[in-house]
């Protein structure tokens, strides 16, 4: 799968309170979620993001509460990919359990700034950039969880393979 | 190799006489926790597969407990959905109002949390019942869907790292206080996909409340989970909470301890005999100072409950340093037992009666403004000071408010004085 759009850079340890705000979890709309995506960590996010765009972050991507609703909102927000130094690991598990591609790259956020433009090839591992011609190669996922991406997610997987 | 509690929960549940650290598993689950917020998103994902029925409908808790008494229409709507799946299911553990609690003080009060147990909730702060010497941690809602569909879930093996707590608490310094120095040593990804085990003498001396506290708090450290080895302490309470199916534990205790020789990535020793109560400033619970250092900040609002100190002795305490005084005419003081066996009990004891006189609003038993839900919401500009587990900007009301975490004495001291103060001032 290949992945190509703009990207929102954003620091290190973004909880998923800025990611999407508690007082909105009063529903599981992922329309509505995706209205208040990033609020608390960029008010004016929403509006700026088109259907496509990367968010390349610092460390401990997703920390704080094990909501789901993080990941939908982002997902649903157009996000194609969230490329972090590192993800905390509830936020890792459930994007892989809904299907929203995440890698993990140290260097990336050091050296691209919001609005520069990549190109991500998810099954290689290999994100490019274009501006300086530069190649960046992360690790790519373990096979486990290469099976429930390519099932679709956790429950198609669970389900193909009658209870796991 | 030899193994570390940890590993050897994770492989019983495996059926493998060992594990190692980097494994990919797929265990088999004792328990799994929903709350309103995380259990709809599961019910959903599992219906929209088709599941009919739930692997086992004992072994599933609904708890909701975040915007309850229901805030709203569309929160209603929410615990709406618990409600009907579990009559529709029989689910046993489901907690209406007036019977529910904050959830992962609940549960362990419930007896539906014991040592060697497999626990996944989809909540953060299911790592609590660690405490108890359990392998627990939080998952998300697919997650919770797929447990519910089969009782099982996949983990890959944490590494440990073991943090050993020698001396004495002073006075006025808790569970809170140790789990608080611990995450500002370390950072809130300190222990990022790691098993905090928690050992030493000072442990070995806490009671249940203070060990739920810290293990509370190790995914602020971005821990997968905290554990401690069940000793004579954990065996007293469960046998209290448990009743009837405490003889089914007895025989976890041969091995629900660390091998001498086990593997950790890090060994972390503190003597913790001169640690004032720790307090976490904004915007982040790593960022922590000794009580005596933040004197000078004004709070307007102080909140004791939610499941890191919402329990018995929390309001024990706090009612120690309230009684015959008064909150602050500037200050709102909000207290809420984290359950209704936790109020009833607080009533008993005449701790309710204290906080009222004082000029506290006293709550019923919900998640409420710990997570900016209702029931105590921050203007813009504003400060509060909180026995909760996160002062994320925005956590507890506007993006532009304050939260400070302390430990109960603090709080109720920082109450009296309209600033943030050392109990000592006080009594
Ligand atoms: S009390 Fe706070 S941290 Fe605990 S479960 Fe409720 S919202 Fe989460």
């Amino acid at each position: 799968m290949k992945i190509k759009g703009s990207v929102h850079k954003f620091g290190d340890n973004i909880n998923t309170d800025e990611i999407i705000p508690a007082r909105y979890l009063n529903t599981i709309d992922p329309e509505v979620l995706s209205g208040h995506c990033m609020e608390d960590a960029d008010p004016d996010f929403v509006k700026k993001v088109k259907k496509g765009d990367i968010i390349v972050a610092g460390a401990n991507f997703g920390c704080g509460s094990s909501r789901e609703h993080a990941p939908i909102a982002i997902k649903a927000a157009g996000i194609s990919c969230v490329i972090a130094q590192s993800f905390a690991r509830i936020f890792y598990r459930n994007a892989i359990n809904i299907g929203l591609a995440i890698l993990e790259n140290g260097q990336l956020a050091g050296c691209i700034q919001t609005g520069d433009i990549i190109e991500i090839d998810l099954a290689a591992g290999r994100i490019y950039e274009p501006k300086n011609d530069k190649t960046y190669i992360t690790q790519p996922f373990p096979e486990f969880m290469q099976r429930i991406v390519s099932a679709g997610g956790l429950m198609q997987y669970v389900k193909d393979s009658k209870g796991i | 190799m030899r193994q570390t509690i940890t590993e050897k929960i994770l492989a019983r549940h495996y059926a493998k006489k060992r594990v190692k650290p980097g494994d990919f598993i797929n265990a088999k689950v004792d328990l799994c926790l929903g709350n309103d917020i995380t259990a709809p998103l599961a019910i959903s994902e599992f219906e929209k597969a088709g599941m009919r029925s739930p692997w086992n409908r004992n072994r599933i808790a609904l708890v909701p407990d975040h915007f309850t008494p229901n805030k709203d229409a569309m929160s209603a709507r929410q615990c709406k959905i618990l409600q009907v799946f579990s009559k529709a299911h029989g689910i046993r553990h489901y907690f209406e109002q007036g019977r529910v609690g904050v959830e992962h003080a609940l549960l362990p009060e419930s007896g539906l949390t014991g040592p060697g147990d497999l626990i996944i909730g989809a909540d953060s702060h299911t790592c609590t019942y660690g405490a108890l010497g359990a392998f627990s941690t939080g998952v998300g809602s697919t997650d919770l869907a797929c447990v519910m569909a089969t009782g099982r879930c996949w983990f890959k093996v944490p590494r440990s790292v073991k943090f050993i707590y020698k001396g004495r608490l002073p006075k006025w310094s808790g569970g809170k206080d140790v789990i608080l120095f611990t995450i500002g040593k370390i950072g809130v990804d300190g222990a990022n996909y790691e098993a905090m085990e928690f050992t030493g003498s000072v442990i070995r001396r806490l009671p249940m409340d203070d060990r739920f506290s810290i293990c509370n708090m190790a995914i602020e450290a971005g821990a997968k989970n905290g554990i401690i080895a069940p000793d004579e302490i954990t065996r007293a309470y469960i046998k209290q909470t448990m009743g009837r199916r405490y003889p089914l534990y007895a025989a976890r205790w041969a091995y629900l301890y660390s091998d001498k020789d086990a593997d950790y990535t890090d060994v972390h020793e503190w003597d913790m005999s001169a640690m004032e109560p720790q307090v976490a400033c904004p915007h982040l619970p790593s960022n922590v100072k000794g009580v005596s250092e933040l004197k000078k900040i004004s709070i307007d609002q102080s909140v004791i409950g939610s499941c890191t100190n919402g329990r018995i002795s929390d309001l024990r305490i706090a009612a120690r340093i309230l009684k015959g005084r008064r909150v602050n005419s500037r200050v709102r003081l909000i207290v809420i037992p984290a359950t209704q066996k936790i109020y009833a009990q607080a009533l008993d004891e005449g701790l309710l009666e204290v906080f009222t006189k004082a000029g506290a609003a006293v709550e019923t038993p919900t998640c409420g403004p710990c997570l900016g839900g209702h029931a105590g919401i921050l203007a813009e500009g504003e400060s509060a000071i909180a026995t909760t587990n996160r002062n994320f900007v925005g956590r507890m009301g506007s993006p532009k408010s304050f939260v400070y975490l302390s430990n109960p004495a603090v709080a109720a001291a920082s109450a009296i004085k309209a600033r943030i103060a050392h109990p000592a001032e006080i009594i």
